[in-house]
């Protein structure tokens, strides 16, 4: 549905490299995550794909358009989130969906069952104006405005970023229903967590790909056995790990420190990790090893 | 930490717009070097409340005191008295690294002499030398976010309220923030931040979660954790934020 | 069609729902007329004039008579030599002088014809006119209760003369120059701010990542304003009509015809500002500073253009106000038809296609 090859992208004459050799392919019916923080490159990858930017070199096609060429029949064809809240806030929730609805050449009646799901919980305040609409609302009516015509590809460009945990946990339900009816998704979010509800993801930092795999495999293929450490004090048990010789491999991890232990078995390294601890004189020694998260990921890719 | 020392005293602090009540009632104490988590869903009222607690917005009723200052009366001693950055306001884009450090530090009163030494340690301890005559405009996202955080402890504010400082904030470079953060707190400033982090509430030595404009819950991670049987943070907040009535 | 239709109501939603754009697209022309006209428009009340009678005789006598008894006027002196006279005038003491010359009665009896000069301070013009218009009547009464008992008709010409202010800039001038003005403001300004929000707002983004051609975007920008405009242009000649009751003297439809195109060339302008800015902000100070500013400035309406170093007037050529403010003044006040108008008119064409045409050239159908 989607293919990428090679596409760069500068800004400022070349000044600010967004984009560097980047190559992906989504398929039909696939929910792809594009996962890196702000400023990796993400909007610029979005809007080449939907033909708002040219790319400097590469190229790219979409549902099999050529995205330089033939954006005429990629506008009409794909559905687009931009980062920012792109509503109108003048006009209310209904006005809005029809607007857009109009604008694409369809009728909100048309294609309401794709929306449905989502517009239901918007529904009882559709006389309401977009601008006062809380984050989450506001996301809701803006997916609803993506797909109200029909688009063989969705590309949602950040769509959870600023949103509470619970409403991003919602977001994702509905992305997941939207896959179900066969919709192709491309979505892209700064949230670790939420790589693994995608069934691919590219991991992206400074313009480049680091990683492109399904989250379980890029789980995997993590290096060496990753170890959850706790004790009391915990900023005693950073500096204790980070100063021994050889330093640790070490970082925060919610309530825990994830430690990387290349090279032991399970028991070895728990006993080392031990060992270390209670030799500096720590209390409530937590050693557990862990699954790493995709985020455990990303820090491994970028510290090496 | 001294936990004895209130920096922060809010008392049934409310805010109420028309017939909307954005905060209701909110009673809390935060302390003298303390790491304080402010939670909660988009629209539960935590940027209201904030709003209130650095001055920039009068109560409806209630009384809150920050760093001993009345948030009625004394907005102006307050506002000498703490430090602000959220992700959207950090740093003006077109000034280098350094006349940023300068112009925030000379806001705060701090002398042409004082200013040279600080912003000469600054830019060593974040290791900008070589950017140091940059445009913020060019530098990534993580170091102006550090910089940024720099420059609102620079005038040693009794409190630093951070809104939602790593947004989009890359993995590595969000738990150097989080360094900078411990580094701040053991200097003795008292911390205030929000965020949707969820890993990063572990971080607090304490949090609140805010739900329909009320604290619904109050405690250190584990105590939290502990009192809604949830094995993670992420449960917590799913279980309180899920019945909200203002929720999205 | 349909989408272009449901475009264009989209845009009517921004502007009905937006108190200050409403206000502006009113408020403005309302204040304006309100501003000029009856700050112009003073009624007349023993208003302070002097007599220089060189003739002294029954008619000049029973003429000042008839001007002392009406409560317009208050003579001050009714004797007074030339130089006083307009020493009192520098000194804004009086408004308006009446001379007699001598042998007035026996040139009107004789000669059946004998002039009098009535000259005004039209430093303010409106007020002149009305002073020297009272005057005129006045004179007119006293010519026809004599020409009752005549066989051939007595003849008193007023010779009017105005000082200072010699072609009587103002008063009826001031309603094509607020219509310059406010739709200036309105087709440019307004409908450059317009494009430029949806750019700030995300939305443009999202407009041209679907089917409807980007072109059609401007388009259905440009209308709304088109028709507030014309709008704007139909409540100033009513009001002007109706209120200030100056009447217009020439074709209607020529003159909303005009009105017309010189909006469309400033719609062209606002999109043109429009393509080549980022934010409302700077689109506003641009529209301001490059078009309202050069309005007031060049257009004659506030400064006549006759009076101006020829650089200056060089550059008023370029002013699109400039030659609508001549179009309008021409249909309204001397009632000229086309013929009069076509070389004006061939040049805002001009312009407007100008315009278009690089707007249409430097329109981006992506992002940068």
């Amino acid at each position: 549905m989607v293919n990428v090859n090679n596409i760069s992208k500068t800004y400022n004459k070349g000044a600010v490299k967004a984009v560097n050799d980047v190559s992906f392919s989504v398929e039909k019916g696939e929910l792809f995550g594009l996962i890196g923080p702000d400023g990796a490159g993400k909007s610029s990858i979005f809007r080449i794909l939907t033909t708002l930017l040219l790319p400097d070199s590469g190229g790219a096609t979409v549902a099999g358009y050529d995205v330089v060429k033939d954006y005429r029949q990629i506008r009409s064809s794909v559905g687009y989130m931009p980062g920012r809240f792109s509503l109108y806030p003048d006009l209310s929730i209904e006005e809005n969906l029809h607007f857009f609805a109009t604008v694409f050449n369809t009728t909100v009646a048309e294609n309401y069952h794709l929306i449905e799901d989502i517009y239901v919980q918007i529904e009882p305040f559709k006389k309401r104006r977009a601008g006062k609409l809380s984050g989450g609302m506001k996301q809701k009516l803006a997916l609803c405005c993506a797909l109200i015509h029909k688009p063989t590809v969705l590309f949602l460009d950040e769509p959870t970023t600023g949103v509470d945990p619970v409403s991003r946990k919602e977001f994702w339900e509905m992305l997941k229903r939207l896959k179900q009816q066969g919709i192709t998704i491309v979505v892209s979010t700064p949230y670790m967590d939420e790589a693994t509800r995608c069934d691919r993801i590219a991991l992206i930092q400074g313009g480049s790909i680091l990683s492109i795999n399904p989250p379980q495999q890029i789980v995997t293929a993590y290096p060496s056995p990753l170890y959850a450490v706790k004790a009391t004090d915990m900023p005693r048990v950073i500096h204790v790990l980070a100063t021994h010789q050889p330093p640790f491999n070490s970082y925060l991890f919610g309530e825990y420190i994830h430690v990387d232990m290349p090279g032991m078995g399970d028991q070895e390294a728990v006993q080392v990790l031990t060992d270390v601890l209670a030799k500096a004189g720590l209390d409530g020694i937590e050693v557990n090893p862990v699954t790493p998260t995709i985020e455990d990921c990303f820090i491994k890719l970028l510290t090496t | 930490m001294s936990m004895n020392e209130p920096v922060i005293k809010a008392e049934n602090l409310t805010k109420r717009f028309g017939d909307f009540t954005a905060v209701d009632a909110i009673s809390f104490e935060v302390y003298k070097g303390e790491i304080f988590g402010f939670l909660g869903a988009n629209g539960a009222g935590k940027t209201t409340a904030m709003r209130m607690l650095c001055g920039l917005s009068t109560p409806s009723s209630g009384t809150a005191r920050i760093a001993g200052f009345d948030v009625y009366r004394q907005t102006e001693q307050i506002k000498r008295n703490i430090g602000y950055m959220s992700q959207k306001f950090s740093l003006y884009e077109d000034l280098t690294v350094l006349e940023n450090i300068r112009f925030f530090g000379g806001i705060y009163g701090l002398s042409n002499q004082q200013l040279k030494l600080k912003s000469d340690a600054l830019i060593e301890r974040l290791g900008l030398q070589p950017e140091a005559k940059k445009m913020v405009g060019e530098l990534p996202l993580g170091w102006k976010q550090k910089l940024a955080f720099s420059v609102s402890i620079l005038h040693e504010p009794t409190i630093v309220f951070l809104d939602e400082p790593t947004g989009g904030v890359d993995p590595v470079t969000r738990r150097q923030f989080w360094a900078l953060i411990y580094e701040a707190a053991s200097n003795g400033i008292t911390v205030f931040v929000t965020t949707h982090y969820m890993d990063e509430a572990e971080y607090c030595n304490r949090i609140s979660i805010m739900v329909d404009g009320r604290i619904a819950a109050l405690g250190t991670p584990k105590e939290l954790k502990i009192q809604l049987n949830e094995s993670s943070m992420d449960g917590v907040f799913y279980q309180l934020a899920r019945g909200a009535k203002n929720k999205d | 069609m349909k989408q272009f239709i449901t475009f264009v109501k989209k845009e009517f939603y921004h502007v009905l729902r937006d108190r200050r754009t409403l206000l502006i697209l009113f408020g403005m022309p309302l204040a304006q007329i309100v501003i000029f006209g009856f700050a112009l428009t003073n009624e007349v009340k023993n208003a302070r004039i002097v007599i220089v009678d060189h003739a002294k005789d029954d008619a000049s006598r029973s003429i000042i008579d008839r001007i002392g008894a009406s409560n317009f006027f208050e003579i001050r002196e009714d004797v007074m030599d030339r130089n006083r006279m307009e020493t009192a005038f520098k000194e804004g003491k009086i408004k308006l002088a009446i001379l007699f010359p001598a042998n007035f009665q026996r040139d009107l009896f004789h000669q059946n014809h004998a002039p009098i000069q009535v000259i005004a301070d039209a430093s303010d013009p409106n007020y002149a006119t009305t002073l020297t218009n009272y005057v005129s009547s006045i004179i007119q009464d006293y010519q026809t209760e004599l020409n009752e008992t005549v066989a051939l008709p007595y003849r008193i010409t007023p010779q009017l003369r105005m000082l200072y202010n010699p072609q009587l800039k103002g008063a009826p001038n001031f309603v094509p120059g607020v219509m310059a003005l406010v739709l200036m403001l309105v087709s440019v300004m307004m409908t450059a701010i317009s494009i430029v929000r949806e750019k700030e707002t995300g939305t443009l983004e999202i407009l041209l990542v679907s089917p409807f051609k980007p072109v059609w975007v401007i388009l259905s920008k440009a209308v709304p304003y088109l028709i507030l405009s014309l709008v704007n242009v139909l409540s100033i000649v009513l009001m002007s009509v109706f209120v200030l009751q100056l009447p217009v003297e020439g074709s209607w439809l020529l003159l909303f015809a005009e009105s017309t195109l010189f909006i469309v060339t400033c719609l062209t302008l606002g999109i043109f500002i429009s393509i080549k800015t980022k934010s409302q902000q700077v689109a506003m100070l641009i529209s301001l500073m490059g078009m309202l500013l050069p309005t007031m400035m060049f257009s004659g309406f506030m400064f006549p253009i006759e009076n101006m170093p020829v650089p200056l007037q060089i550059i008023s050529n370029v002013v699109p106000a400039k030659w609508f403010y001549i179009i309008v003044k021409s249909i309204m006040i001397k009632g000229v038809g086309f013929a009069a108008i076509w070389k004006e008119t061939l040049i805002l064409l001009g312009i407007a296609l100008f315009f278009f045409v690089i707007s249409l050239r430097s329109f981006k159908i992506r992002l940068e």
